[in-house]
């Protein structure tokens, strides 16, 4: 024979994509129905450059190693009672809010990546999807695996998937992702690969694993190390996506801006939570939320999105809000949390007189103005024993589920209230950039199951908020929710430690 | 004299998670329980599926089959990925050996040009079958219910992959890795005739809408038939015809179609057990795919294998089926 022998590329090529052929008996689109109603043109497959090139064999390989590592440590954690390590018995609540509010999420990506992989068209973004899939199939469950432990301990981890789908802020995270899944193909691609994975992912998942890291939590922090080679895999598939469907064809330039403006906003108001853990909820920190966002969005995103000019596309929508945002939000989601303590499923805290000072620091413009003195008046009524809880629901905003406790940005004294009517009902928002999601698509929210509403409306159980806590979320009244003073997981943990 | 290692032992305050405790009581769970049971969302969901906004998110009714807990489908293997992707780490160590095997002693050279073409016409093709299970099992998967059913058929899914990329490695090692052979055995699957029922079958399986449906008649009814055919019985006439040496590089198969089935026949006695509706669907759908694969396969078979060929593996087929209590 005398053709010449195959390039990895082409061999990667016929080992995958090559698999594929063109139908003659049924009507393909009958087999991939999902690849036009968004109004996406694909105009060649063939075009799509493989982001990386793993065969199974590999990928057995490599997985399986990385696997038998991690599992040595978490046995090794649990033999040694790695929960003592940590910093103190606070830190625990980080990953309290990771399990019930983000591994979910994790599997929700692996259902999200196993329907794209089956319904994309092309076999090289299908195959790169399915490989997707199994990666977040693989990251709920080594989390699970990580917390198993701790859950054995700490009170709050228990019942983290019935959680998920009933209390009122894990409807937060839970909406992003239904709203990803429920869109087109193309579009749960550019949320969740694109603007999630690619612009946003450091954000949540390093500050995270680095929380873990620098406060002592072997088991989170060795799955983390162990899921930073997927997380590059999943990194490429994004960039590949948007620059695919970029030079496929014009007309798909403002469908893909429409995407990034909206799932970038939605993904801001998504990671509160984490601005919220990383300077109020680590006892030894990283970074101020502030200083991860300059370096992970301003630096890392603004070159992104300079490389991404030449194709038409511009900074997301509302970008120069989250300028501001940067300032207040972690703040001002602390306290949301703070006042509504008895009804989460974790334990909530003032700040140490030094992380005050902290904090000060880290927000010289922001924190000595608007913030520290809440907190100084917190402590004066904690001490004369009159811990305040909000006892009123809050009304949430239609769009992101938080509690419309966000300020003007201009004007941090004022909640920022925004609404629309639609067919005769009134919706409202937290910002301008979630009414302006809602805006665009408002058959979709007009859908939003919001807790508060369902609870208002006697579809979560029980009369009273007690009532909900208690028999439709399942919570321990006493020690699941409230401050860590006074909590069990706190009594244990000075047991533990021989202090008094 | 054994001797104690002393470690301090804290009383835990609770053995496992509370799903897991409501499911199987107050003790401690394995990894493959506390990464399987209640992990997909049940309720309140947000949006209806732009795509599909008949049904939830994830939704029951995406298929004909009723099960009361969808979490009884569980795996006899066991498997979680980490489970998993280390057996198969295994298995792929011993074909990696059997194929670095094959290559370094030149085994391609000694097959003669018979043995060869029959490879390109007959066997490499499979690919594109196993292409098409693996739509087939992440259709099971993305639309399925519960993660028990649907973790284990993305399990498969990748393994069909996996299984495709191994049989297209074969006909590389034909070539001297040039692809030519490739090309050729895709030729016979587009345009050989004796291929065209089973191309029209494979493409007609992608527009199944009853995702069970799907998965059975892939997992329980083609593959039953197509691996005994291909591996097994192809296996004893290419030893004959001087070509003992493939069977090294389809022991992967072989070893896999074992560990598959034991899984497969489970969810199958379970969900025939459920109700006798349920029970009553299986066997409608076996029957009408075992007819369906088995006149594509006809022209196939009779030019590659003995004219008892398929009543063999139909044997087979209906062993498999009356151990799952798929009865009328």
């Amino acid at each position: 024979m005398s053709a010449k022998k195959l390039n990895l590329k082409d061999k990667y090529r016929l080992l995958t994509r090559d698999l594929d052929w063109e139908y003659s008996y049924v009507d393909r689109k009958k087999a991939f129905p999902y690849e036009e109603f968004e109004g996406i043109k694909i105009t060649d497959w063939s075009k799509w450059e493989d982001p990386f090139r793993l065969t199974m064999d590999a990928y057995w390989k490599y997985q399986a190693e990385k696997e038998k590592k991690l599992y040595a440590i978490f046995d090794a954690f649990a033999q040694n009672n790695g929960h003592l390590n940590v910093t103190d018995a606070r830190y625990v609540n980080a990953i309290k809010i990771f399990l019930t509010g983000v591994s979910p999420l994790e599997y929700q990506a692996y259902q999200g990546y196993a329907h794209v992989g089956r319904q994309f068209g092309g076999a090289g973004a299908r195959v790169a999807c399915q490989m997707q899939s199994i990666d977040e199939l693989r990251h709920v469950q080594t989390q699970i695996h990580a917390m198993s432990h701790y859950n054995k301990y700490f009170d709050g981890f228990q019942d983290w998937t019935h959680m998920h789908d009933r209390v009122w802020y894990l409807s937060v995270p839970k909406s992003f992702f239904d709203d990803a899944r429920s869109a087109g193909p193309f579009e749960f691609l550019i949320a969740i690969s694109f603007s999630f994975e690619y612009v946003l992912t450091n954000l949540l998942f390093v500050p995270f694993m680095s929380g873990a890291a620098h406060n002592g939590d072997m088991a989170t922090c060795t799955f983390g190390f162990s899921a930073q080679s997927d997380e590059a895999r999943h990194m490429t598939l994004g960039l590949e996506i948007i620059k695919f469907l970029l030079e496929q064809h014009e007309d798909n330039v403002p469908i893909v801006q429409k995407w990034i403006d909206k799932w970038f906003w939605r993904g801001t108001r998504l990671l509160s939570i984490v601005a919220m853990m990383m300077d109020y909820m680590l006892p030894n920190k990283v970074m101020s939320w502030k200083e991860a966002w300059e370096v992970y969005f301003e630096e890392a995103g603004g070159a992104l999105f300079k490389d991404l000019a030449r194709y038409g596309i511009r900074m997301p929508k509302f970008v120069e809000v989250t300028e501001k945002e940067k300032e207040h939000v972690s703040h001002q989601a602390w306290w949301i949390f703070y006042n509504y303590g008895h009804a989460a499923g974790f334990h909530t805290w003032i700040p140490s007189d030094e992380e005050l000072d902290w904090l000060s620091e880290k927000y010289p413009d922001t924190f000595d103005k608007y913030y520290r003195p809440r907190w100084e008046l917190a402590k004066k009524m904690e001490a004369e024993g009159k811990r305040f809880y909000s006892q009123a629901l809050p009304q949430l905003c239609t769009t992101c589920q938080i509690p419309m406790g966000f300020t003007k940005m201009d004007d941090p004294t004022q909640i920022a209230y925004r609404s629309s009517d639609y067919e005769g009902e009134k919706y409202h928002f937290c910002s301008d950039g979630c009414k302006h999601i809602f805006d665009e698509e408002p058959e979709k929210y007009v859908q939003s199951w919001l807790p508060v509403h369902q609870i208002y409306q006697g579809n979560c159980g029980g009369a009273s908020v007690e009532e909900v806590l208690r028999d439709y979320y399942k919570l321990n009244l006493g020690a699941d929710n409230l401050d860590i003073k006074g909590s069990p997981d706190e009594q244990r943990w000075k047991e533990w430690k021989g202090v008094a | 004299m054994t001797i104690e290692i002393k470690t301090s032992t804290l009383e835990p305050v609770r053995n496992t998670f509370a799903n897991i405790e409501r499911r199987f009581g107050d003790k401690p769970a394995s990894r493959y329980q506390e990464a399987t049971y209640d992990l997909q969302a049940e309720t309140n969901f947000h949006y209806r599926p732009l795509w599909q906004p008949e049904f939830e998110l994830n939704d029951k009714n995406r298929t004909k089959i009723v099960m009361e807990d969808w979490y009884a489908l569980k795996d006899p293997r066991q498997f979680y990925y980490g489970a998993y992707v280390q057996q198969r780490a295994k298995m792929q160590e011993a074909a990696e050996s059997s194929y670095w095997l094959f290559e370094k002693r030149n085994l391609a050279d000694y097959l003669s040009d018979d043995v060869k073409n029959l490879l390109i016409t007959y066997l490499i093709p499979l690919r594109h079958i196993e292409n098409t299970a693996n739509l087939n099992n992440m259709y099971g998967c993305a639309f399925g219910y519960g993660t028990a059913i649907t973790q284990a058929l993305l399990y498969n899914a990748m393994d069909r992959l996996g299984i495709a990329q191994y049989l297209s490695r074969i006909g590389l090692m034909l070539d001297g890795n040039t692809g030519q052979s490739l090309i050729e055995s895709k030729q016979h699957w587009m345009e050989n005739p004796a291929w065209q029922g089973i191309r029209a079958l494979c493409e007609e399986m992608t527009t199944v809408e009853d995702w069970f449906e799907v998965v059975l008649a892939q997992n329980l009814v083609m593959d039953t038939l197509v691996f005994n055919l291909f591996y097994e019985q192809l296996d004893g006439k290419l030893a004959a015809m001087g070509g003992r040496d493939i069977a090294m590089l389809t022991e992967f198969m072989q070893a896999w179609n074992k560990d598959v089935n034991k899984w497969f026949d489970s969810v199958l006695k379970t969900v025939a057990s459920e109700s006798d509706e349920n029970k009553a669907l299986l066997h409608a759908w076996t029957e009408k795919w075992q007819s369906k694969v088995l006149d594509a396969l006809k022209p196939v078979i009779q030019e590659l294998l003995e004219p008892e060929a398929l009543d063999l593996a139909v044997a087979e087929l209906e062993k498999r089926i009356k151990k799952a209590g798929i009865t009328a």
